[in-house]
């Protein structure tokens, strides 16, 4: 009996089909996690959108499971984070064993005052259903389930697609197209797109079971553990008593007698001891690619998370990459609909959404080859890593079990301010995402409460000003007083951070100068 | 000899008693096997390594070392 019920969502038959058909502006293609958190973004901006959907009902199992920071900050935006919250699992231990013994503890966000923690563990179809929820709530969003994209017309000013539904087939044409349609895009190979890329031969059985007895909230991953001795296996606990057991198998396994549930009850005999009792939730076993497209924007088609990058799971990068994606496009192509920034912004999306993509490829494949080394001096070296790690501290830094997704650095993006002023210690500097930090008098609120839906421009001072003449487009945030947050920014009375929609810095200075403001402002919305 | 283009890696003597310690590095790997040597070079590596610090020096003494094992 498994934990969570599918619920089947309605189809409506498309007016589409009866004659009724009428340009849109964005069409987005897969309701995953990132299609529908860009149709709420976008909705959040006043833009509407047509999500398409070949199927009826969310993520079947519980996939990609580690929520990040920076995706909770995202969807708190649509008031869905506290519920993601309150139902999953948040961890900030860990703890790594080779052999049978602890090598050490480690803590992710071991800074208190930040209103979301590092990582919440929560499934994948938990996260579909609050999404979807909230999108069915959302007059600005059509949910098209059981509309399955079957060709695609792209052309430079537009995009013409023909949906299959079980009344029939009918055309839609778009402004935009996203594709949000997973590793397997169905739009990527309809435009006959090549996706180059590496592939790893290392095979994985995941194991979700219900384990009815209490376990412990922090991730754990064994070297060469005595009831798996040849591999290593990560543990990680998610919402309804829920576990992860990911077992390395090595090259050589076969797929289909490892997935037999004898099987796998066997290893989970030895892992768990003759006591325990549990219920298979979701097994897979799998392989991983990482690839990458060469661009993500082609003319009035763009793709987003696992469409246009795929990395290997080590490290959460997968769906939290795919909601940075998606976090990243909302506020440029809302903008470029409302033709309050011209199309070439979206040349940024693709710029440091690859960059990002690469630096999340790089890591993973770095973690790959240290839980899977691929020849025998690289074993050597992992294993002397291992072995020095419990006396030497130094080499536990060496571990890589899977270094954990955080906001990637967009160095260089073209729409960033480069530092004026000099001398800044701490603080996110152009191209950083923004820190989280309490805010007012007792430290009751929180500074990304504060931002606004479009640019914000974060200053600091003494006591509360109205600051006067900022361009229409920015909200001001005042921060006032010797808090958390001043430490964070670095900052002095009259240092001021202009921060974009999703939250990156586009520019900071010592003092708060509006005309400055304002050239940072253009430049950061490809107006410049 | 190979070129020195960033000068970051010591190429000259930095050792008091150089018999001393070439011997001691030879005598750690006496009875071990070859795989075992590869495990004992990989913790020794990776203790000079964290004590060196300095990248540059690595990376020139890592381009050094597969420089000269292709000039013999």
């Amino acid at each position: 009996m498994a934990s969570f019920t599918y619920r089947h969502y309605p189809y409506h038959r498309p007016a589409e089909l009866d004659g009724r058909s009428e340009r849109r502006a964005v069409v987005i293609v897969g309701a995953g996690m990132a299609g529908p958190t860009l149709a709420l973004a976008l909705a959040q901006r006043g833009v509407r959108s047509v999500v398409l959907d070949e199927d009826d009902t969310v993520s079947l199992g519980s996939r990609s499971i580690c929520q990040a920071k920076h995706s909770l900050e995202t969807w708190d935006r649509f008031g869905v984070a506290s519920r993601m919250v309150e139902k999953g699992i948040t961890w900030e231990q860990g703890e790594l064993y080779l052999h049978d013994k602890p090598v050490f503890r480690f803590n992710l966000q071991p800074e208190p005052g930040h209103k979301f923690p590092a990582f919440v563990n929560l499934q994948q179809y938990y996260v579909e259903e609050y999404l979807y929820g909230r999108c069915l709530d959302e007059n600005l969003i059509e949910m098209r389930f059981r509309n399955k994209l079957v060709a695609i017309t792209p052309d430079k000013d537009g995009v013409v697609v023909e949906v299959e539904t079980p009344d029939g087939r009918y055309t839609l044409d778009a402004d935009w197209l996203v594709a949000c349609d997973g590793v397997r895009s169905t739009v990527r190979h309809l435009m006959d797109l090549p996706y180059p890329g590496e592939v790893f031969h290392d095979r994985f059985l995941i194991a979700d079971i219900r384990l009815l007895s209490e376990l412990p909230k922090e991730r754990r991953f064994w070297f060469y553990p005595p009831f798996h001795p040849t591999n290593s296996v990560l543990l990680h606990r998610q919402a309804d008593n829920v576990l992860r057991v990911d077992f390395q198998l090595g090259p050589d396994a076969d797929p289909e007698e490892e997935k037999k549930p004898e099987n796998i009850d066997r290893r989970l005999r030895q892992m768990f001891g003759p006591e325990a009792r549990w219920e298979h939730e979701w097994t897979s076993v799998y392989t991983f690619t990482c690839r990458m497209m060469d661009r993500f924007v082609h003319d009035r088609v763009i793709f987003a998370g696992d469409a246009a990058h795929v990395v290997s799971p080590f490290g959460a990068r997968g769906g939290n990459g795919a909601i940075a994606d998606v976090d990243n496009l909302a506020w440029k192509l809302a903008m470029i609909v409302r033709k309050t920034a011209p199309a070439s912004l979206l040349e940024s999306y693709c710029i440091e959404r690859r960059a990002a993509a690469r630096e999340n490829i790089l890591n993973s494949t770095r973690s790959t080859d240290f839980i899977t080394p691929k020849f025998p001096a690289s074993r050597a070296f992992r294993d002397a890593t291992l072995s020095l790690a419990r006396d030497f501290p130094f080499a536990r830094a060496l571990i890589n079990s899977g270094r954990l997704s955080v906001p990637t650095a967009q160095a260089g993006s073209p729409l960033d301010t480069p530092d004026d002023d000099t001398g800044w210690g701490r603080g996110p500097g152009p191209g950083r995402a923004m820190l989280d930090a309490p805010t007012g008098k007792e430290g009751e609120g929180w500074l990304i409460d504060g931002l606004g839906p479009e640019f914000t421009v974060l200053t600091f001072a003494d006591e509360q000003a109205r600051v006067v003449d900022l361009p229409r487009e920015a909200t001001c945030l005042c921060i006032v007083g010797d808090g958390l947050a001043r430490q964070r920014y670095d900052a002095r009375p009259g240092t001021t951070y202009l921060i974009r929609p999703d939250r990156y810095v586009a520019a900071r200075w010592r003092r708060l100068d509006v005309a400055a403001i304002a050239t940072a402002l253009q430049r950061a919305t490809g107006n410049g | 000899m190979a070129e020195t283009p960033t000068g970051a890696l010591r190429r000259t003597l930095n050792l008091a008693r150089p018999d001393d310690v070439y011997n001691a590095i030879v005598d750690a790997h006496r009875d071990l096997s070859d795989e075992q040597c590869r495990a004992f070079d990989a913790r020794l590596i990776l203790l000079l390594a964290n004590h060196v610090g300095d990248e540059d020096v690595l990376r020139e003494a890592l381009a050094a070392a597969r420089e000269t094992m292709e000039e013999a």
